[in-house]
């Protein structure tokens, strides 16, 4: 439909303080023609949820490296699902360990990007995947 | 909200899901606003339908304008004016634009970051929106987001600008009330009587008042201020006097003061100033349609395939609507149109059309560009 750029929320869910990866990948983004909402800091799965929803956001990236994905990750998806927003692709980058990836995409994640991943595999990723939506 | 998400496609079928879309986002669903708000951002074909049937409910918000340098603080400002005027009972909407990237298009919209208390407020909404490529430190769709939020009931509308140098003063002729914020230490008096954004405000912050130099500052922009003639010379506008204020924004201190300010300048001044800003905010409105307009019909043009006569290239569902404008007979003069966007009688696209088909028709351009306040 309308041609317009792809807008992505980058969140950080939780309490770790590190936001260099986000960052990275957010101007990163930016240089790939993505318009990105970075969030900041020690986001509630509420916040993102409603962030993502007034943003009308295409994508979420979740950034988080302090371990506790298995219970932050689903909560955002299922917030995500609650209010209607099914259609929003959902990815997840930091520190998440491989056994737990297959989980994460059981409950609605449609990739896991880890350590050594490039922009540009992340941009054509989801160039390929977000809902074409007008 | 079922049939919100899939692509429309053919006239009926795009007007139908932008009627859904109104509906539901005046019944209050916030899924359907921000759907909106992207329809109107992109130029998606719901936006006309939808502006057409939003833009006559609003009119009643306060329109806020922030804008300054980089770094300033507007974004931790506007985050304390939320908690003020939340404390009042007010719901607001935040526009918050950011610049795109003239290379990339791309854009890191990160206004959010300084505004995070309000996820479980639904009294809030905050979105985000890249300037794509607008100068003048808005993007082309604020005034029209402005309007959805102020159709849906919104009370006041803040809209934060790009991080203004001098001349992005558009934010003038979009907010009621234009709150320019300025850093301690900033610049001389020199700086404070050159044309441009100073010019344009009708409040002045200078935040980051905990800071050393944050009234001096304050006072050198006041003693310079003052010397400002206060008798406007007939056929010229009158200078403005804007009050000079200090504010703390990351710790609360002066943001009472500021909304008071704010409503001050709502409610006092000259009507007559307060309705040259909206006859200049609905003349900006008119004008970015017949623009669009005027470019759709030249792209018709560089179709070729039409052996149409001038006069007749509006595609049919443009050609002599049932538009709200009366017969096309009567050639209402351009400032009468204007004055009736201005009151929300009529949307921008009516009155673009009305003036568009005036063009055509070879008539005069009647009053021309308006009145300029």
């Amino acid at each position: 439909m309308t041609d317009r750029p792809l807008k992505v929320l980058i969140a950080k869910p939780g309490l770790d303080g590190h936001d260099r990866g986000a960052k990275v990948l957010a101007r990163g983004l930016r240089d790939e023609g993505f318009e990105v909402v970075y969030t900041g800091l020690r986001q509630t799965p509420e916040m993102i949820v409603t962030a993502a929803l007034q943003e009308d956001a295409d994508v979420v990236g979740l950034s988080i490296l302090s371990g506790a994905h298995m219970t932050l990750v689903p909560r955002v998806c299922r917030l995500l699902r609650e209010r209607g927003l099914d259609d929003v692709l959902v990815t997840a980058g930091g520190i998440i360990p491989d056994e737990d990836v297959p989980a994460l995409k059981e409950c609605g994640v449609a990739a896991v990007f880890g350590p050594g991943t490039t922009i540009a595999e992340v941009a054509d990723f989801l160039r390929a995947n977000a809902r074409p939506r007008d | 909200m079922a049939d919100t998400r899939k692509p429309a496609t053919g006239e009926t079928a795009i007007a139908e899901r932008a009627s859904a879309l109104c509906e539901a986002a005046l019944a209050g669903d916030r899924r359907a606003l921000a759907r909106l708000l992207t329809a109107v951002e992109s130029r998606s074909p719901l936006a006309e339908p939808a502006l057409r049937r939003l833009y006559p409910l609003a009119g009643h918000a306060q329109l806020i304008g922030i804008t300054g340098p980089p770094g300033a603080g507007k974004s931790t400002l506007v985050a304390a004016l939320i908690a003020e005027l939340r404390r009042a009972g007010r719901p607001v909407a935040i526009v918050a634009v950011d610049p795109s990237s003239p290379i990339t298009g791309g854009a890191l919209l990160g206004d959010r970051v300084r505004m995070q208390a309000y996820a479980s407020d639904d009294g809030v909404f905050i979105r985000s929106m890249a300037s794509r490529g607008h100068a003048g430190g808005l993007s082309s769709a604020t005034a029209a987001a402005a309007a959805v939020f102020d159709a849906v009931g919104f009370d006041a509308v803040l809209i934060e600008t790009v991080g203004a140098g001098q001349s992005e003063v558009e934010v003038a002729a979009t907010a009621d009330t234009t709150v320019v914020v300025e850093a301690p230490e900033m610049g001389d008096e020199i700086q404070a009587i050159k044309a441009g954004l100073l010019e344009v405000a009708d409040i002045i912050v200078v935040n980051k008042g905990d800071r050393p130099g944050a009234h001096r500052t304050a006072s050198q922009l006041r003693a310079m201020l003052a010397d400002a003639p206060r008798e406007a010379r007939p056929g010229r506008p009158a200078p403005k006097h804007p009050e000079v204020l200090v504010t703390s924004a990351a710790n609360g201190d002066g943001v009472p003061e500021l909304v008071a300010a704010v409503d001050r300048h709502r409610s006092g001044g000259p009507a007559g100033g307060r309705e040259a800003a909206r006859l200049k905010r609905a003349e900006a409105q008119v004008w970015a349609v017949l623009v669009d307009r005027l470019h759709e019909r030249v792209r018709s043009l560089e179709g070729a395939e039409t052996t149409a006569p001038v006069g007749d290239l509006a595609p049919a569902s443009r050609r002599p609507d049932a538009g709200a404008e009366g017969p096309a007979a009567e050639r209402p003069a351009a400032g009468d149109l204007l004055r009736r966007v201005a009151s929300h009688e009529l949307d921008p696209y009516a009155a673009a059309d009305a003036i568009l088909r005036q063009l055509m028709a070879g008539a005069p351009a009647s009053e021309g560009r308006a009145r300029r306040g």
